[in-house]
């Protein structure tokens, strides 16, 4: 496997994003949940989760890759793959601009970090995605990065393990987003054919077209505590039907009863959950 | 915006005002007793109708098209059954959970070809729709037709789709029985179906919705169809942040959600040309078009192995995206 040639990606400083936070800044820092007042540090060593009530915040996709493999082991894969604006796609912002934010917000080209990586020792090709990069959606750039770790996984005979974090579809890539969806199940069917193990990994939140195409087709669907999944946003549905939604409608205990995922589990189990089920299903 | 008239079944399109002045009269002289006395001038009247239509639908923004599209009067999946189907013989159920109205399947004969048939249904009457839920499927409408789609390719038959919906639907229901999971598991199982499969967007393209039995060899739609990862409104209430005329046909042009431009984008087959004035003006003619395309894939799509299908519609799907590549130099690819 080749070297990438920038490494220090996971703790350099000038990478850490600066625009929209999903993780919220300061020395302290109040728990959305709970409300309690936490000492920032102590919920950064405690994986962002919150020590009192276990709320889990939103991690960036940097972050999430550093919690979840062996120290060092990540070699990220299309880190240059950069997006562009098939469309000339402009609402009130152009495109463009759109994707520059969020560039310099993120330190990222796109919305999915791919690569592989050891977890507690097991090689896996890895996704993650990235809600800070406009809501995580998918575009061409994530769709054509997923479809090649999945490709890849199937190269080289390896479990593939995807963290969705995703709004769904790209709207600002039109028909060229929707189609992400066909194009990187189609490569699932082709890993699924060849025997392939697909952990996917839900978080908050996995909707939409991220929801209704890769994102459903684990192996095995593990889904973070109370992460909201589901197909059409819960206010899309509300001003469909004009009904209070019921309590902890589409958190993955629900989706759980329904029968749509394996596992609802703790961040701080995600590592062992993972590579379990790598030593019962992989090769 | 819609206005009762007679003339077009009491809905008639916005832009299309100064050619109900037109029918009008000529159904005014029509229905007279002397009306033979008068053939020229209906005649006259027909003629300026009919290229007054064509320079309106020459000029049709993306937001007119998505109107077109709607259009109460524009055929639907039935329509099509009705028009270019023999001996079709409806299949329901998925064999899990119920039956959902708002796909229909079956087995039915188009032109020399015996085929599985699937397609969204809108519903044509007040209780049809509600029924129909307006064309947006359930998780069952989704697994009815996967289900169909394998029985097909059980017995060597193509599948042929109609697509028509404004998208999947939004509720809670839909989201217990595993929307997303339906239709996933259509996408990835279209993919791999060794069989033909030929789809047509025959008015709405609706997101997801559409996508989920619209993975195919080979897709078209028709002039005045629409296609899209979010119908206008969705796209402008988030977007614009408001949903009204201007940002919807702010969103509909910005969508590129129209037949010919994602001809031009690659990402369907081919534009099936309507009559003038729309599908909804002359139903048989769009059906007969229709069949003969969907002939002349199923044809061409007979002649190679499943396999070979099967890998082509992979390498066809593996090819849709525009990418670039920071430094060292940008290379952009576009789908088939």
């Amino acid at each position: 496997m080749t070297q990438a040639p920038n490494r220090t990606w996971a703790d350099s400083p000038e990478l850490a994003p600066k625009g929209k936070k999903a993780v919220p800044e300061g020395l302290w820092i109040r728990c959305p949940d709970c409300a309690a007042i936490l000492f920032r540090k102590s919920v950064e060593n405690n994986l962002w989760v919150c020590p009192e009530c276990h709320h889990h915040f939103r991690v960036s996709g940097l972050r999430r890759i550093r919690q979840l493999v062996d120290p060092e082991s990540f070699e990220p894969f299309n880190e240059r793959m950069t997006p562009v604006d098939p469309l000339n796609f402009v609402d009130l912002k152009p495109y463009t601009q759109r994707l520059a934010d969020a560039q310099k917000g993120t330190g990222q080209n796109d919305g999915v970090q791919t690569g592989a990586a050891f977890i507690k020792g097991r090689k896996v090709i890895l996704a993650c995605m990235d809600f800070e990069f406009l809501g995580g959606s998918m575009g061409s750039v994530v769709g054509e990065k997923i479809t090649q770790a999945i490709l890849l996984a199937a190269d080289r005979d390896l479990p593939l393990v995807i963290v969705s974090c995703s709004g769904g579809a790209r709207m600002m890539e039109s028909g060229f987003s929707l189609m992400q969806m066909a194009k990187t199940t189609a490569a699932l069917a082709r890993f699924d054919d060849q025997g392939g193990l697909f952990i996917s990994v839900l978080t908050d939140p996995t909707t939409g077209g991220v929801t209704a195409s890769f994102a459903m087709l684990g192996d095995v669907i593990l889904a973070e505590r109370k992460a909201l999944i589901g197909f059409a946003g819960p206010r899309v549905i509300q001003q469909t039907i004009r009904q209070e939604l019921p309590e902890g409608f589409q958190r993955a205990e629900f989706v759980l009863e329904c029968g749509f995922v394996d596992r609802v589990v703790e961040r701080s189990e995600l590592r062992s959950e993972i590579s379990r089920i790598i030593d019962y299903a992989g090769k | 915006m819609a206005r009762s008239n007679k003339q077009s079944g009491g809905f008639s399109l916005p832009f299309e005002q100064a050619v109900i002045e037109l029918e009008k009269q000529i159904a005014a002289l029509e229905q007279r007793d002397n009306a033979e006395d008068f053939a020229p001038e209906i005649e006259t009247l027909r003629g300026s109708r009919d290229s007054l239509l064509k320079k309106i639908y020459a000029g049709l923004s993306p937001w007119d098209i998505v109107r077109v599209a709607r259009h109460p009067k524009r055929p639907q999946t039935s329509d099509y059954l009705e028009m270019m189907c023999r001996d079709f013989c409806e299949l329901h159920g998925d064999r899990r959970f119920g039956d959902d109205p708002s796909i229909i399947t079956g087995l039915g004969r188009i032109g020399p070809y015996k085929a599985m048939i699937i397609g969204h249904q809108k519903g044509k009457t007040t209780q049809e729709k509600i029924t129909c839920h307006f064309g947006c499927a359930h998780p069952e409408g989704y697994r009815k037709a996967l289900a169909k789609m394998k029985l097909a390719e059980k017995f060597g038959l193509p599948v042929v789709t109609l697509i028509d919906t404004p998208g999947a639907y939004p509720g809670i229901k839909a989201e217990q029985r595993g929307q997303a999971e339906a239709i996933a598991t259509n996408l990835r199982e279209m993919s791999r179906l060794h069989t033909p499969i030929v789809c047509v967007v025959i008015g709405e393209g609706g997101s997801g919705g559409a996508l989920g039995i619209g993975a195919g060899d080979r897709v078209a739609m028709l002039e005045y169809a629409w296609y899209s990862v979010i119908s206008p409104e969705g796209c402008a209430a988030i977007l614009w942040k408001q949903a009204n005329e201007q940002s919807n046909a702010a969103a509909a042009n910005a969508l590129a959600l129209t037949a010919r431009d994602n001809l031009a984008n690659g990402l369907i087959d081919h534009v099936i040309p309507e009559p003038v004035g729309g599908a909804h003006r002359n139903p048989h003619a769009t059906a007969k078009d229709v069949q003969s395309w969907i002939v002349d894939q199923i044809r061409q799509l007979t002649r190679s192995k499943p396999e070979t299908l099967v890998q082509r519609r992979y390498e066809k799907l593996r090819g849709i995206g525009a990418v670039a590549w920071q430094q060292p130099q940008i290379s952009a690819s576009a789908g088939h």
